[in-house]
């Protein structure tokens, strides 16, 4: 099954050659029912939500509830109200930090976090740390990319663990499930962060039994700007609010304000709509291929990697077994933003440097990395695309 | 359109950069950082009467930024500030800007010539330009 005419994006050519796009661990392309459902809605539909008094408020504010269900529905969520819009994952993560970590957090506690987060995963903490005292301890990883010494750091003191479904440099998958029955022994609250998760795998939030699990639209084929924050009941009923403003609030006067019962606690404002709808219609896109998805990205990333090591010179960072369609790759004496122009010069999109995770560059004791990542719509014809253009690469640096 | 902007001069550089090293006592120097792709250049530069006597670098950064912070304390070395000054905006000018018909470069801003194909590729112009700004905050940035 190829799904590549799904995306009109990829049917074009760069620098005179067939694009292949290896990116999508930055940003999926949209299929074409994604770019329809957000275009009907605002040709056919728009109005604001909240119910105001006419048919297109009633027919939005319906789209807008259908479209969370949705996404409840394909997390597996005990409840609709327990999805939370945010802008993505960063603000996901943000609005726990704050609203969660403030209300919960006292000085001495800790927070785990690991050594492959994402700048996202790391920086709301420390500013949680520097506002409540909390400490930050770091699990680290072996040099394939798994965790290490998860067992030894979790006690009573960790209050919190924040962690990556999926490494987005690595690919290496972590068994949350079992890191989540580890935290709640010692009675911590687990936050994973789904960003490279969601669109490649079946995820329920039930089975993993996470507390909090951060969702962006973008990587799963929906809309920009639109992600998720998926809280249990119980812990979102008792957490504060995060911002404030309209359509949060159940009565104000300017003596005192009541807020709105889950999930308009924590939506204030208008709601990014359009994406909602977006990221609805990703979920119905992807839902029914995704078993088919995660057999291609696995075949094509094996593909990939048995090719590229008999480069000379090549090292791929992050070879942990079982991990997703996501290759860091690192070549001596060539640095990856060389690589990088290289491989656009012919056709190939590709990310080079940190990716946003500084502490895994020096962990690993490089600048950073050229990836490539796959997704549903990737073909043969990518990866030889990559394959030649590595080759390339070497050409043209070679003495 | 490749081997414009990895052309042999360039490789040479990136591979095998001059000046590669810490100077004993400068009068100036400066760091200079790009975030976006993490390449760091540190300017070491001896000044005196007015005339950069001495100058080397050090740091990391792609080919490009090596190669072209190498090639710029070449060109500045036993130069006046006021020449390196106008090197640094002839250069600029150069990997920016579209090349006019028949442009001919003078003789200082010739032998940085390599490097007018980073124009072609406006996400590296800045791994270019980077050893030069950071020249230039040492020589009028002085603490």
């Amino acid at each position: 099954m190829n799904f590549t005419s799904d995306f009109p994006v990829l049917d074009q050519t760069v620098h005179g050659h067939r694009l292949a796009y290896l990116d999508s661990a930055a940003s999926t392309q949209k299929p074409v029912s994604v770019i329809e459902a957000v275009s009907d809605y605002y040709l056919h539909h728009h109005s604001n939500v909240h119910r105001g008094a006419h048919a297109l408020s009633e027919r939005a504010s319906d789209m807008f509830d259908n479209a969370r269900a949705r996404i409840a529905r394909y997390i597996n969520a005990a409840e609709n109200f327990e999805v939370i819009f945010t802008k993505g994952c960063t603000e996901a993560i943000n609005l726990v930090a704050y609203s969660w970590g403030r209300a919960n957090l006292k000085p001495g506690d800790r927070i785990l976090l690991t050594e492959m987060e994402h700048h996202a995963n790391i920086v709301p903490w420390q500013i949680l740390r520097d506002a409540t005292g909390a400490e930050i301890i770091v699990c680290p990883i072996s040099d394939t990319g798994e965790l290490e010494k998860l067992d030894e750091l979790l006690d009573e003191r960790v209050k919190l663990v924040s962690l990556t479904h999926v490494s987005n440099v690595l690919g290496t998958v972590n068994p949350i499930k079992e890191v989540i029955a580890k935290a709640h022994a010692v009675g911590a609250v687990v936050l994973v962060d789904g960003a490279q998760a969601v669109g490649h795998q079946r995820v329920d939030v039930r089975d993993l039994d996470a507390d909090f699990y951060v969702v962006s639209g973008h990587k799963m084929y929906g809309p920009t700007g639109i992600g998720v924050l998926y809280g249990k009941h119980e812990i979102l009923q008792e957490m504060p609010p995060y911002q404030t403003g309209g359509g949060m609030i159940r009565h104000v006067s300017f003596e005192k304000t009541t807020f709105a019962a889950l999930p308009d606690k924590f939506e204030p404002g208008t709601p990014h709509i359009s994406g909602a709808i977006g990221l609805a219609a990703a979920v119905d896109y992807l839902e029914p291929r995704l078993a088919e998805a995660a057999a291609l990205e696995h075949e094509l990333l094996a593909l990939a990697e048995s090719a590229i090591t008999e480069i000379p010179g090549l090292r791929i960072v992050g070879t942990a077994p079982g991990k997703s369609a996501i290759i860091s790759i690192s070549m001596e004496n060539i640095h990856p933003h060389d690589i990088g122009t290289i491989l656009d010069s012919v056709g190939v999109a590709v990310r080079t440097g940190h990716h946003c995770c500084q502490p895994l560059m020096r962990r690993m004791g490089i600048p950073g990395t050229v990836r490539a990542s796959f997704a549903l719509y990737n073909t043969h014809a990518d990866v030889a695309a990559l394959v030649a253009g590595l080759k390339k690469v070497s050409e043209v640096f070679g003495e | 359109m490749i081997n414009e902007l990895y052309r042999e001069l360039i490789l040479d550089h990136g591979r095998k950069p001059r000046n590669f090293r810490l100077l004993e006592s400068p009068t100036n120097d400066a760091e200079g950082y790009n975030p976006l792709c993490g390449d760091q250049v540190h300017v070491f530069v001896q000044v005196e009467d007015g005339v950069i006597k001495d100058i080397s670098f050090q740091g990391q950064g792609c080919a490009i930024c090596t190669a072209s912070a190498s090639m710029m304390t070449m060109s500045v070395k036993g130069k006046p500030i006021e020449l390196a000054d106008k090197l640094f905006r002839d250069f600029q000018a150069m990997v920016t800007q579209k090349r006019p018909e028949g442009e001919v470069f003078d003789d200082e801003l010739e032998n940085l010539e390599a490097m007018a194909g980073v124009r072609e590729f406006p996400s590296r112009i800045k791994c270019a330009t980077l050893a030069w700004h950071t020249l230039q905050e040492a020589l009028h940035e002085k603490p």
